[in-house]
């Protein structure tokens, strides 16, 4: 089937407003009769829920965390986007479209990208009337650095926490509507299934994870903002919890999923130390704006950095780079790294390490200038590694971070099933097959405080309220569903914890379908993924029951979603035969060992139908046009 | 107003300035005992007692100011001790002292050596039943003298002050804070001048009985 | 190295719960406080007991999850670190660890290791938040403020919501909490209009959800892991003294608005 995103025709520059002024709208007076379910409370879910609360809908939130301020959007470093053009270096709205459109590869869809670069400045006065704290300049008005490649300075940044505090911005307006009665929230609840009544979304089942209770909710219509789906990786930069339950029970219920083979690899994590590794943290991108990346010249060469001399050291980024050098962006410079280690000439424990050296800056600036700027990571370097990184380069190695993949949605953010809106990482839509750094909280709040107030009364208008009843027996079957499928993890009572095939699950994923990826590492996975989900379901062992706080199940639940998703996702990246942004097959490369695209037969979103069982998901194609912005080559040499 | 003496922010407030206050009664009440080393007491107590209005009415301010402290006190410790029913089986301080967490002990001394000191030197000299000095004034200078004689007075005063002492010590800078005197520089030197005015208060208190004790000091 | 454990356990809310020993070898200087806590569990699990139950998400110091008080002290010995970033290195081999949930009258135990912190949701719903609908906010840079505002808005804005202060407070009070969110929003030309309010209402519904008051002991800045000062708490109060005179000073407090039909889920 051909898909169709639905986006308005015309001029890109005027597209969102008429389409805008064609949405049906609802009397404020009735807006109150209108429930609307949101699942997942970070960027895009609580800004959401914050403005549809304030809209006069009846909202229902949802997270697993103790509390909506915990979601792992708090986690982002850097800064968010807007294209204010306050520094007057030339920044515009065409200009922000332009570099996204073209970092992500020309996988996405233009209409989308234009109306997100749009909205970022709406953004922006947004975030700082909610009293959000961003960096000002002496004169009182708001600083902006240049971040990820960029050649404008069009990010914005409260100190190194500028996810952390948008995400208390949208927290405190959702608490907001809390307050008003808006706005019901239950946190500790996990979404573990969708209703579809008619065919429409109307409403979810939960665990409460405190009682083990499980619960059915009905709606009008349901907002997914459960995030990404980096932790099939078991090692990433996400937060523990981060699943994708949701977005595969969705899937499983017949909505497509777009592109799940995009993922990000973020080039400066702090590299893994052991076994007992948990998860991957991350040391902000800004670093290379400062460091020099290097490896030993030599394989094996075990001696202290200091005691290499420098014509002993390759500055691999520097000699392939030369015009972006270390600032080179996150796919490049990640498998350039990859490259190195694979050579044998990474550093650290078992050899998967590139030095991230300041030893340069600190001899020009001073060694109080480099800490003045970077001191915090440094701080954060020492308490993880314990090594002090002024005297020695520090260590580095790419983490999965992002995922650009996610649930397909049209223009409206509406996926395939009506009734089911997704928003923020868990959709697909933006970022292309590569993601730009800032772009990310930009998103995640455009979707929730700018489009879906919009969109989703265009569909609720339609579809009229109260439809949903918890009496219909399709709630009391998904309720039983969801009992069945816990029934039977618990059931198995084998040798094998939750974490044990995570962590085989994540070798497996970061092995053959990381970084780089070629037909016979796809296929590969594709043999062990299988034996690993046949292994879990006669081999996990969980303790205790569901009848009250059991952590172990948790995991469980999520890591069996995450082993059906790993299939989907290395179907799909043995499917798309080019290599593009995230995704590098080794089959498509020029002779420099640089990406090359396949515009001719991949310009395409794949999103993917779910058949029942193990059984092959069908392939859905929704063309990709671009009529503004001519695909070329992506260049950083 | 009402709703203010019910914020426990309020009440802090309220713990703040009548401490404050009875902080300065003491320091005018130091300065006066010290003419007893001039020998002027005798005279000093006579001006005091010329202002009879001004006397009672600090006494009545005094007192209320002693009992709204005592009351928000008990209050505030007990609603605190509530809020933290369990403690830890492994417990360390790193911040606090020995004397913000022992505010309730401390307090409690002063407050019976008050009543204690009211009974002992107060009331015989407003009641008249002191002895007249050469010049024909009350001889509340002998009175003192006399009455701090025995040891027992002496150890008493000693472990009162010492209460008082601890008390003002955590007080003054708590007090500052409490009203939101305190920012981020001036914070160490409130501290530090508070420590100061506790030694400086307890020390000049202390002088007297332990003085006369060891007889320097004589009628 | 080896280490000793003595970690609580409850099975729920009414459970007394009791400190239990666990023997651990095997534990490397190089991980993490919550690693060594999953190695253990690993082990019980495979052994068909039930793992320790802890709170934990971000595992980088900045979600505010995980809580546990170590040998005393909320987050552990190191300073301005949380338990997800404390490493083993800090400890000797050897060592006894004391590891208890965190303590106060408003963050009932909900399992081991465990609280619920949903009161601070409350406090913060009390005005927590500076009243702005979505889309009518003028152009940013039409509301300048000074770089030592935004300073300061900045270092208060970065409490992570984890408890450790009221933890470590001998009043189980949530002052520097509710201390930090009023100074972040009164130092900004932004949160002016709803300063007095906001300042009464929250410390109002601070003590009808538990929490003591502040007698300044000065604890919570000890062991706050993003280093909040103590001079916020002077901010509030100087604040709570500004309000004095206004109609916002609430007669009393019935805690009516509050999302409590469901407070934890």
């Amino acid at each position: 089937m051909i898909l169709d995103g639905r986006a308005p025709i015309g001029p890109i520059e005027t597209q969102w407003e008429r389409h805008c002024r064609d949405l049906k709208l609802i009397n404020p007076a009735n807006r109150r009769k209108y429930k609307i379910i949101v699942v997942g409370t970070g960027l895009a879910g609580a800004s959401a829920a914050a403005t549809l609360g304030e809209l006069g809908y009846n909202v229902e939130t949802f997270c697993y965390q103790d509390s909506p301020r915990r979601a792992h959007s708090v986690a982002a470093q850097g800064g968010i986007n807007a294209a204010k053009n306050y520094t007057g270096d030339g920044d515009s709205v065409y200009r922000l479209f332009h570099d996204t459109v073209k970092g992500g590869d020309f996988r996405s869809r233009e209409a989308n990208v234009y109306r997100l670069a749009a909205l970022s400045n709406n953004i922006i006065d947004q975030c700082v009337a909610q009293g959000v704290p961003f960096a000002r300049d002496y004169a009182g008005y708001l600083e902006n650095r240049s971040f990820g490649g960029a050649q404008v300075s069009r990010t914005f940044f409260a100190k190194g926490q500028t996810g952390q505090q948008l995400l208390l911005g949208a927290y405190s307006a959702m608490l907001r509507q809390i307050r008003a009665g808006n706005v019901r929230h239950h946190s500790r609840a996990e979404m573990l299934d969708i209703v579809l009544l008619e065919g429409e979304a109307k409403g979810i089942i939960t665990r409460d994870m405190v009682t083990g209770e499980i619960r059915t909710h009905a709606a009008d219509a349901v907002c997914l903002c459960t995030g990404g789906y980096a932790n099939v990786y078991y090692l990433s930069t996400n937060a523990m919890g981060c699943n994708v339950t949701a977005a595969y029970r969705a899937y499983k219920k017949g909505a497509y999923f777009a592109n799940p083979c995009y993922t990000q690899i973020h080039p400066t994590c702090i590299p893994v130390s052991g076994d007992y590794q948990s998860k991957l943290t991350l040391m902000s991108e800004s670093l290379r704006n400062d460091g020099r990346v290097w490896v030993p010249i030599k394989k094996g060469d075990n001696r202290p950095a200091g005691e290499i001399p420098v014509v002993e050291r390759d500055y691999y980024l520097e000699r392939k780079y030369p015009a972006f050098g270390n600032l080179a962006p996150r796919d490049i410079s990640s498998r350039s790294a990859k490259e190195v280690c694979d050579e044998g000439r990474g550093v650290g424990p078992g050899g998967r390490g590139v030095y991230l050296d300041f030893a340069d800056s600190v001899r020009r600036l001073g060694e109080n200038s480099v800490r003045q700027k970077y001191g915090n990571l440094f701080e954060m370097y020492e308490r993880i590694t314990g090594e002090n990184a002024y005297a020695q380069p520090m260590r580095i190695y790419p983490a999965p971070h992002y995922t650009m993949g996610g649930l397909w949605v049209d223009y409206n953010l509406q996926s395939n099933i009506p009734g089911l809106f997704v928003l923020g990482e868990a959709n697909f839509s933006d970022h292309g097959a590569n993601r730009l750094g800032a772009s990310a909280l930009m998103q995640g709040l455009a979707d929730g405080y700018f489009i879906i107030p919009h969109t989703i009364a265009n569909y609720l208008a339609v579809s009229g309220p109260g439809k949903a009843d918890l009496d219909n027996p399709e709630f009391a079957k998904a309720r039983e569903d969801v009992n069945t499928f816990i029934a039977k993890i618990l059931a198995i009572q084998g040798r094998r914890t939750a974490n044990d095939f995570h962590a085989a699950l994540g070798k497996i994923m970061w092995e053959h379908v990381g970084m780089s990826r070629s037909e016979k590492s796809l296929k590969t996975a594709l043999r062990l993924i299988p034996e690993l989900r046949e292994q879990f379901w006669e081999d996990l062992k969980v303790p205790g029951g569901n009848a009250d706080l059991n952590q172990e199940l948790e995991k469980a639940g999520r890591v069996a979603d995450f082993l059906d998703f790993a299939e989907l996702m290395t179907r799909d990246a043995l499917s798309r035969d080019e290599s593009c942004g995230g995704h590098f097959r080794e089959e498509h490369q020029t002779v420099e060992g640089e990406a090359v695209r396949d515009d001719e037969t991949s310009s395409h979103v794949s999103a993917w139908e779910f058949r029942g069982g193990h059984e092959i998901p069908e392939m859905h194609k929704e063309p990709l046009v671009f009529e503004n912005i001519k695909p070329a080559v992506r260049s950083y040499k | 107003m009402r709703s203010f003496f019910k914020n426990l922010v309020g009440q802090k407030i309220l713990m703040a300035v009548s401490g404050l206050f009875m902080t300065l009664f003491l320091t005018a009440h130091l300065l006066g005992n010290m003419t007893i080393y001039t020998g002027g007491l005798n005279a000093y107590a006579e001006q005091l007692h010329a202002l009879v209005p001004l006397v009672w009415i600090s006494r009545i301010s005094m007192l209320t100011l002693l009992l709204l402290h005592i009351y928000f006190a008990i209050k505030l410790t007990l609603e605190n001790r509530d809020a933290k029913p369990v403690g830890y089986a492994v417990s360390k301080n790193i911040r606090s002292t020995f004397a913000s967490r022992n505010m309730i002990w401390s307090g409690l001394a002063v407050a019976i050596f008050i009543i204690y000191h009211l009974l002992h030197l107060t009331v015989p000299a407003a009641s008249g039943s002191v002895s007249l000095d050469s010049m024909g004034r009350p001889d509340i200078s002998g009175m003192v003298v006399e009455g701090f004689q025995g040891g027992l007075v002496a150890v008493i005063y000693l472990v009162s002050l010492l209460g008082l002492l601890l008390h003002i010590i955590h007080g003054i800078q708590s007090s500052f804070q409490s009203l939101g005197l305190s920012g981020e520089d001036a914070a160490p030197v409130i501290h530090r001048a508070g420590i100061i005015v506790a030694l400086v208060l307890s020390a000049g208190f202390l002088s007297i009985p332990l003085i006369i004790f060891v007889g320097i000091v004589k009628g | 190295m080896k280490l000793i454990l003595f970690i609580w356990r409850q099975q729920g809310a009414d459970d007394p719960g009791k400190l239990v020993r666990y023997d651990t070898s095997e534990i490397s200087a190089e991980m993490s406080f919550l690693e060594m806590l999953d190695v253990v569990n690993e082990g019980l699990v495979k052994d068909g007991k039930e793992p320790i139950a802890f709170d934990h998400d971000c595992r980088e110091g900045i979600c505010g999850t995980c809580s546990q008080v170590i040998n005393g002290v909320p987050h552990g010995p190191q300073e301005r670190t949380t338990v997800c970033q404390l490493h083993m290195r800090q400890f000797k081999d050897g060592d006894k660890i004391y590891i208890e949930p965190w303590r106060a009258r408003a963050f009932p135990i909900v399992k081991d290791l465990i609280v619920d912190r949903s009161s601070l949701e409350r406090v913060m719903q009390a005005g927590g938040y500076i009243s702005v609908h979505t889309g009518c906010a003028p152009d940013a840079n039409s509301i300048l403020i000074r770089r030592e505002d935004a300073e300061t808005a900045m270092d208060a804005a970065e409490c992570i919501g984890c408890g450790a202060c009221v933890a470590a407070c001998p009043n189980g009070s949530a002052m520097l909490f509710t201390a930090a969110k009023v100074t972040q929003f009164a130092s900004l030309p932004q949160g002016q209009t709803e300063a007095k309010h906001r300042v009464c209402m929250m410390t109002e519904v601070m003590k009808h959800e538990g929490f003591g008051s502040c007698t300044n002991h000065y604890e919570c800045q000890a062991v706050c892991p993003k280093g909040l000062k103590t001079s916020f708490i002077a901010r509030l109060n100087r604040e709570f003294l500004k309000a004095l005179d206004s109609p916002e000073m609430p007669e009393s407090f019935s805690g009516g608005f509050l999302n409590r039909g469901n407070p934890s889920r």
